[in-house]
């Protein structure tokens, strides 16, 4: 391990937080314009945060105790180390050549699943509707997003996410197999919102109907981590989403002839502008403009359409390499 | 393996309801398969108030039955006091009433509206819902002087008139709401989510609307010809023949479910454009109170016995007051409410069964529930079953007041 690495490493994960608690509040900045309100200022999620940490955890009496105590940590151990895998713009993923897309998958997952363990293990009657909705869910959107991930696998014969950053995707392929890619880049589109239990899919937190579910029974600073957690996973949806497609650097595309500090910081302002642009469309978006569909209807939506289109992208892929 | 079956308890505070109220879903998976309702979480006493004033203040109290359609009461209570004392109001304090009575109507639709779309999850169709009913808030208050609570009808008229300088901006207002209601259409009626969410949710059958006993939006969403403006005309409605809006008129067949009660809503607020601009237009001159005199009127009411009922179509169904004057009393003798929501929450129970956990939302706002116009009265019993008069339930508040005090060692 290089000083270079541990320094990836620390600055890293404090980055990952601030950055995400940022967009969040972007997000919902940009949610109340849409809907003709003032809205919270940027700084907001901080402040929740901060709060959240100052108060009280209560753990339910019936509540099986170290799990539902756990649950919290893994779910922020899993998004931070979702973030080292993710190539910051120019910079190199701290975990590079330790793992690839298929980590990623997994630590995705993980996150979702440590919330519904959460809900199971608080044995309150909404946690438990919401951690069986969450697990339908999952099981919806998941084959989705490994079939994104496959057309990656046949189109870079790899499942580097470095390899796949330092060579923009539209590069790569024909016509053919870049129809196929925008197919994939339009079904990971879809999972986006579903990954991080956001309107139209946030069934597991339904507000309304199961009172937040998952979350019902956690307070305090475990609340506070499946908060933040979920604002590193925002951050790092879209960052994944733009290193897939989008890797486009701007000098390669202006033809500047930048160096040293200006250089990364021009790339890493691009990267968050590309990176804020996706969470805009993607999440901030949809959430403001859908009803929350029930879970059969989102099921459908995942298993017929989103997948008939990730399919279709997959074989045209396959057919243009 | 057997299933696992849960309790979800949905009230007496839940994000789903604004007040309180309990609906014990006993659920197997998503499928809820045992529901129970229970009320009465909100007691007030309000007709036992009443019949300790005067009939001028108990107007003013029957104003507080409810929160969001404050006309409706006071609009039974003239009708009803006015019946029983044989005062007639002028005939322009009638149109007056029946402007402000639709204009009400539209506030209260538009608000369900929003309301249901943020039941479902669809925020940002609350917001731009709620902004559209701005324009009718500030009609009401420069009408009435107030935003909800307005004060404006009395026992033989209204105490405020409708001057020339209002008709433009009601002119003013209709043109708005006409361009605002087609929108509001094409966003309900033809949204592919919201119809997903509504289309046969919540589905009421004819039959089984006229066994529940149901009123208002409710009844007519389900195909049930009814509305007290049709059935029992008074005021202005006896002028105009308002026929109640049925589904099979707008698209020829009625199923009762949520779409179909949010397309009654919908075609409702045109027809109450439709009513104001009749009553702007057929506008009677003349006075505005049959007695001006508060204290000639209180006189009045205390030489007067009789009993009627006063029956208002609100914008949640009927609503019907009770009333007995006599006694030489100044107010009501005996002063009975029944308010729509108490028909409509019994459907509740039968709606729920066999529904998705995800439905209990739709299906409690549907009717437009209203949990204080529900509860009115507390029958307080001992633990012998024994009914406690209102003079030893005083006592026993100020003994547990007392104890608790000492407790917690707080001076008095």
């Amino acid at each position: 391990m290089t000083p270079e690495t541990l320094i990836y490493a620390f600055t890293f994960p404090v980055l990952g937080v601030f950055l995400g608690l940022v967009y969040k509040g972007i997000d919902r900045c940009f949610s109340a314009r849409l809907t003709s309100r003032i809205g919270p200022p940027i700084r907001q999620p901080f402040w929740d945060v901060g709060k959240l940490l100052l108060k009280e955890t209560v753990v339910p009496e019936n509540a099986v105790a170290w799990i539902f105590n756990a649950m919290p940590i893994v779910s922020f151990a899993a998004s931070m180390t979702l973030l080292l895998y993710i190539p910051f713009g120019v910079l190199k993923a701290p975990l590079e050549g330790y793992g690839d897309l298929i980590v990623i998958l997994y630590l995705l997952t993980l996150q979702s699943l440590a919330m519904a363990i959460g809900g199971f293990a608080s044995g309150s009657p909404f946690s438990s509707v919401g951690a069986q909705r969450e697990m339908v869910l999952m099981m919806s959107y998941e084959m989705p997003l490994a079939t994104v991930i496959v057309g990656f696998a046949v189109l870079y014969r790899s499942f580097s996410l470095t390899t796949i950053a330092s060579t923009p995707v539209w590069g790569v392929a024909g016509p053919l197999a870049a129809m196929g890619v925008l197919l994939l880049f339009i079904a990971l589109l879809v999972v986006t919102p579903a990954e991080l239990a956001k309107l139209p899919f946030d069934i597991a937190e339904a507000e309304t109907e199961i009172c937040e579910g998952m979350l019902a029974e956690y307070s305090g600073r475990n609340l506070a981590l499946f908060y933040l957690s979920d604002a590193v996973r925002g951050f790092a949806m879209a960052a994944l989403e733009v290193v897939l497609f989008f890797p486009f650097t701007l000098t390669s595309m202006l033809n500047l002839s930048l160096t040293g500090t200006a250089y990364y910081a021009v790339e890493a302002l691009w990267f968050l502008f590309k990176v804020l642009a996706i969470y805009l469309l993607a999440i901030t978006l949809v959430r403001t403009s859908f009803a929350r569909f029930r879970i059969e209807q989102a099921s459908r939506v995942f298993w017929v359409y989103v997948n008939i289109i990730a399919l279709v992208g997959l074989a045209l892929v396959w057919l243009g390499v | 393996m057997a299933k696992t079956q849960y309790y979800v308890p949905v009230g007496p505070i839940h994000p789903a309801l604004k007040e309180p109220i309990r609906v014990e879903a006993k659920v197997e998976g998503e499928r809820i398969v045992e529901v129970d309702v229970k009320r009465g979480f909100a007691h007030r006493g309000i007709e036992y108030m009443g019949m300790k004033r005067n009939a001028i203040q108990t107007l003013y109290l029957s104003e507080r039955i409810c929160g969001i359609c404050s006309i409706s009461h006071p609009y039974a209570f003239v009708i009803g006091s006015e019946k029983a004392l044989g005062i007639e109001a002028p005939p322009r304090a009638q149109y007056i009433r029946t402007i402000i009575a639709e204009l009400e109507r539209i506030h209260s639709h538009i608000l369900w509206l929003g309301v249901v779309a943020h039941e479902m999850g669809f925020d940002s169709l609350l917001f731009w819902t709620w902004k559209g009913r701005e324009k009718v808030l500030d009609i009401l208050e420069l009408l009435t002087g107030n935003r909800i609570n307005y004060s404006v009808f009395m026992i033989g008229g209204v105490r405020r008139d409708i001057k020339e300088s209002h008709v433009k901006a009601l002119k003013d207002m209709i043109n708005y709401y006409r361009i605002f209601t087609e929108e509001m259409k094409d966003v309900f009626l033809a949204d592919p989510v919201y119809k997903a969410r509504t289309r046969g949710v919540a589905q009421l059958s004819r039959d089984m609307a006229k066994k529940l006993n149901v009123c208002g939006p409710v009844a007519r969403a389900a195909g049930l010809r009814m509305d007290v403006r049709q059935d029992n005309p008074y005021d202005a409605y006896a002028d105009i023949g308002v026929r109640a809006v049925v589904p099979q008129d707008i698209v020829g067949e009625a199923r009762g479910d949520a779409y179909d009660i949010t397309m009654v809503r919908l075609y409702e607020i045109e027809q109450s454009l439709d009513i104001i601009e009749f009553c702007l237009e057929e506008m009677p001159e003349g006075k505005i109170m049959a007695i001006p005199n508060y204290v000639a009127l209180l006189a009045k009411i205390r030489r007067s016995e009789g009993e009627a009922i006063g029956m208002h179509e609100a914008p949640r169904g009927e609503v019907i007051h009770y009333f007995k004057y006599g006694n030489k009393r100044d107010g009501p003798v005996v002063w009975k409410v029944i308010a729509p929501s108490y028909n409509n929450i019994n459907t509740w129970a039968p709606l729920l069964l066999g529904a998705e956990v995800a439905d209990i939302p739709i299906v409690v706002a549907y009717i437009d529930p209203c949990m204080c116009c529900n509860d009115r009265v507390a029958v307080v019993r001992d633990e012998s079953g024994r009914l406690i008069d209102p003079a030893t339930l005083h006592l026993k508040a100020v003994e547990k007041t007392r104890k608790l005090r000492e407790e917690l060692g707080v001076r008095a």
